[in-house]
This record gives C-alpha cells, sequence and structure tokens, in this order.
C-alpha cells in the first residue's frame, strides 16, 4: 500500500519536471531551430546588429564597473555594520530588483529626464543623459545594481567574524582588513552577485527605451535591436537571441564552475 | 514565443479594462480582437464602449509588429494599419481578406508648444537640432523617410544626422517630445491633437506629399468574419469614423 503510494508519488515529481523543463526549454530551443545556423550566422554580419552587441558590451561593462566600485563598500557597510534604519536601507536598495521596467523607466524620467532640474544640471555639466550612451549606463545600473548588492551583502554577511577580528589583532587596518580578507572570502558570493547583474543589465528593455530611446550604435542595444527587428527581419531577431541565450549560459555556467553546483543562492 | 506572450499580456490588459463596463452584455456579443494602429488609439478607445454589435478588444502598437504578429497567426480579427502597403503585403500573403482604406491622417513636424528650438523643416538641417522619428517599417517612420526624400539628398542627409531615436510606434515619438528629450519630431496631426496643449504642429509643404492613407481588412482566420466585416464597415462609415474624424483624422 505504502509502497504503492510512494511509486505514484515519484510518477507524479517526474511528470511535474519534465511539465517545467519542457515549458521552459522549449522557447530557448525554438530560437535555434526555426531558421538554419548558416543564416542565424549571417544575419550577425549586418552592421545593426554587430553595433548594437557592442554597445551592449560597452554599456553592460560601464554599468557593471559602477556597480562594483560603488556596490561592494556600501555592501560591505549593510553587513557589518547593524545601525538603526538598516532594514529599511536595504528594501530601498532592493526595490529596483522588484520594479517593472516601464516603472523603472518613468521613475529615471521624473528623476533625471530632460525636463527635470537634475536632468538639466546634468546635461549643462556636459553629461547628456536622454537619447544618449550615458542614459543607457544609467538605465542599466539602475536595474541591475540590486542584484549585486543583495548577493554582496549576503556574501561579506557570511564572513566569519573572527577572521576580521583576527586581522585587525594582527596589526591590520580596517581598509587592508577588506581588501585582503573580507573580499577574498566573500569572492564567490560576489562573483555570483555580478553575474546576477550582467544577466539583468543584458537583458534590459523598456527602461532603455523609455529613457534612452533607440538609436543604432548610440542607445539601440540587443534587446532593443531584436524589437527593432522583429516586425521586418524576424531571422536578424532570432540570431541576436540566439547570442543573448549563448552569452546568458555562459554566464551561468562559468558561475557553477565558480561557485560549485548552487550558484545562485546568497 | 516572445511575441506571443507579449500578446497574451496585451490582451489580459484589455480584458482587464473591459470586463468591468461590458459585463452586462456577457454572451450576447461576440468579442473581437483589433489590431490596430498606436496613432488611433484615443478615437478607437472612444468609440469602442458605444459600438453595439461587438465586445471590443483593442490592442495597439506599431502596425509592423502587429503586422508580424498576424503573420505568427496570433488570433486576431481586425487588423487596422497606419499605411495601405502592410494590410496588402497580408492580403498578398494570404493572410488578410482585401483591405479598405478608411481614414487618412497627416504627417507633421511636431515641437514642444513652449520655448520651440525649431520652426520649419528647414531649421531640422542645423547641427545640434535633436530629432526623434519612427524606426524604419514602422508606417510614421515610412512616411517620414519618404517626405525626407522629398527634400534631396543633401538635406535629408543633414536631417537624419540630427535624429537621436527610432522609436518603435509613434506613441514613442510623441512620448520622447512630450519629455523635452528632442526639439522636434515627426509625428501625425491627430497626435499633436491628441497632446492637447503640450505640441505644436508645424505642418509639411503640399510638395512632399506628407498624407497618409490608413487601411483595415479581416484577419483570414478571424473566428467571427462577419462581425469582423461589420466592424470595418463601421471603421468605413459608422460610429468609429465618427470619432476618428472627431480626433483629426480625413476621409480617405
Amino acid at each position: 500500500m505504502s509502497g504503492a503510494g510512494r511509486g505514484w508519488f515519484a510518477v507524479a515529481l517526474a511528470v511535474a519536471l519534465g511539465a517545467v523543463l519542457t515549458f521552459l526549454t522549449l522557447p530557448i530551443v525554438a530560437i535555434f531551430l526555426q531558421q538554419p545556423p548558416r543564416d542565424l550566422i549571417a544575419a550577425l554580419g549586418e552592421d545593426g546588429a554587430l553595433d548594437a552587441l557592442w554597445l551592449s558590451l560597452q554599456t553592460t561593462a560601464t554599468a557593471l564597473a559602477l556597480i562594483l566600485l560603488a556596490g561592494t563598500p556600501a555592501a560591505y557597510l549593510l553587513a557589518t555594520h547593524h545601525f538603526r534604519g538598516r532594514a529599511a536601507v536595504i528594501t530601498l536598495i532592493e526595490l529596483p530588483l522588484v520594479l517593472p521596467p516601464a516603472v523603472a523607466g518613468i521613475a529615471l524620467l521624473a528623476a533625471v529626464g530632460p525636463a527635470t532640474l537634475l536632468g538639466r544640471a546634468a546635461a549643462d555639466a556636459g553629461l547628456e543623459l536622454s537619447l544618449a550612451t550615458a542614459g543607457v549606463v544609467v538605465a542599466l545600473t539602475f536595474v541591475a545594481a540590486p542584484f549585486y548588492l543583495r548577493q554582496a551583502v549576503s556574501a561579506f554577511e557570511a564572513v566569519d567574524p573572527t577572521l576580521l577580528d583576527a586581522s585587525r589583532t594582527l596589526g591590520a587596518s580596517p581598509a587592508r582588513t577588506w581588501w585582503r580578507v573580507a573580499i577574498p572570502t566573500a569572492l564567490p558570493g560576489l562573483v555570483a552577485g555580478t553575474a546576477l547583474a550582467l544577466g539583468r543589465a543584458l537583458g534590459e528593455f523598456g527602461a532603455t527605451l523609455m529613457f534612452a530611446g533607440s538609436f543604432q550604435g548610440v542607445t539601440q542595444t540587443v534587446p532593443l535591436a531584436i524589437y527593432d527587428r522583429f516586425a521586418t527581419d524576424f531571422t536578424a531577431a532570432l540570431a541576436l537571441s540566439a547570442v543573448l541565450v549563448a552569452v546568458s549560459a555562459g554566464i551561468l555556467l562559468s558561475v557553477k564552475l565558480v561557485r560549485g553546483p548552487d550558484p545562485l543562492r546568497g | 514565443m516572445r511575441r506571443l506572450l507579449a500578446l497574451a499580456g496585451l490582451l489580459a490588459v484589455a480584458g482587464c479594462g473591459d470586463d468591468g463596463t461590458i459585463s452586462a452584455g456577457e454572451g450576447a456579443k461576440p468579442q473581437l480582437v483589433v489590431s490596430a494602429a498606436s496613432s488611433m488609439q484615443e478615437a478607437l478607445t472612444a468609440c469602442a464602449p458605444g459600438y453595439a454589435d461587438a465586445e471590443l478588444r483593442l490592442q495597439f502598437a506599431g502596425s509592423d509588429e502587429l503586422a508580424a504578429q498576424i503573420r505568427q497567426d496570433v488570433p486576431v480579427d481586425v487588423f487596422a494599419a497606419a499605411n495601405t502597403e502592410l494590410p496588402e503585403a497580408l492580403e498578398a500573403e494570404g493572410k488578410l481578406e482585401t483591405p479598405v482604406t478608411f481614414v487618412s491622417n497627416e504627417l507633421v513636424l511636431a515641437v514642444p508648444a513652449k520655448d520651440a528650438r525649431v520652426a520649419s523643416l528647414a531649421d531640422l538641417e542645423r547641427p545640434g537640432v535633436t530629432l526623434v522619428i519612427g524606426a524604419e517599417g514602422v508606417p510614421v517612420g515610412d512616411y517620414t523617410r519618404k517626405v525626407l526624400d522629398g527634400l534631396g539628398a543633401a538635406r535629408s542627409r543633414a536631417v537624419l544626422a540630427n535624429v537621436r531615436s527610432n522609436e518603435p510606434d509613434v506613441k514613442g515619438v510623441v512620448g520622447k517630445l512630450a519629455q523635452g528629450a528632442a526639439d522636434a519630431g515627426f509625428v501625425y496631426l491627430t497626435d499633436v491633437e491628441a497632446a492637447g496643449e503640450r505640441l505644436t504642429a508645424i505642418e509639411l509643404p503640399a510638395e512632399l506629399d506628407p498624407s497618409a492613407t490608413y487601411a483595415a481588412g479581416v484577419v483570414k482566420a478571424a473566428k467571427r468574419p462577419e462581425a469582423a466585416e461589420a466592424f470595418v464597415d463601421d471603421l468605413l462609415a459608422g460610429g468609429c469614423h465618427t470619432a476618428l474624424l472627431e480626433a483629426g483624422f480625413g476621409e480617405p
């Protein structure tokens, strides 16, 4: 009786896994199957596609550099100091994580759009954001930073405090302790956070279109190029999608190699 | 797949908006899915509740995107485009019954109502002026390029050099202008009227042929072809035709 019950349950679990796997992989596999690989590769040779790939690479790298530079010390502070209002700060920082892209776009327009004081001040200072590459970087940073920060805070929290104490007892300054002990120990978590932020930044669409517009070589990142082509040149849209799938798979795999089998857990 | 999901999302949103008001006639009226060009959004949204013969599920986007959805057999009953080329192409592919032209519109140069830096077509050639237009393949983008072609190669190139964004539909252009992100943009006259006080229209010379003709047709795979046909007739001469004229559209 109980043996038969277990057998039935095991089958149900397997069926559920099969359904999940089919649903999640079929669309991705379809990207590669709808056109012959030769056509996909040929479509990538087109000027606009290369521009979009190059622009996505540049803007994502810049956004990630900003996120790492400011986010790593900020996350360390949040992980090691338990001040009043810390929970509120963490909630605020994580908010863009769950914001719909359209809301992110409107929020950026309302805060630093061309009609705002801040936006005008930035433009006067020579930093044109609206319809400019810098605007893409702002949009990517805004939506991707929380992914890194969340992961970095929990990675620093997991560092054994006695390690940090020992380092300081041995005479290392707090900065040196941070650089030589905390960061190396938390590195796998930081790498995972970087990968998540990278994936989010590469895929950003809505906020970029609303805030920075769409222009080849200036603001048209790969997702925007895909959208631009899907009505006129479906093969090119498939080809660019295939590149994003490959890059995303590469990110996921490399994180698995760095972190072991369980990359996405803090 | 992506666009199926996008459409599902759009339909879900359209459904949310409609259910509350139409529930009284539930079951009585056939439901029609209408894919219409973005520029008709205000007018058709206004006339839809008063349309007696069907419950209209309207979805708006660039006509080229809507055409691509119909090509992928997304279940749509009526396609109303901002040009005649896309419906004719779909007809040639066997996806659409013979389309009819039902209204016309006019491409204009739109500038912010306050502190405009652009006062004429010639101003667009000045370096440093920022311009936002529709992407290639979107009707408003194609009309824009046709008008610019009429200026001759050199002037057209000077104008295109000032383009800062190619938007996926005309609402994107209007949005960028309303935000003050650009000095000028090419949109339809009806968009400027819908934007109220915020935008001013600069009319284009007639020799550049800034006219736009809208065509609609019943999708071959429509589930209710008669109801779809009746709605196309309404676009041609009924309540929705009147609503379009009130919004600034012209007779075809």
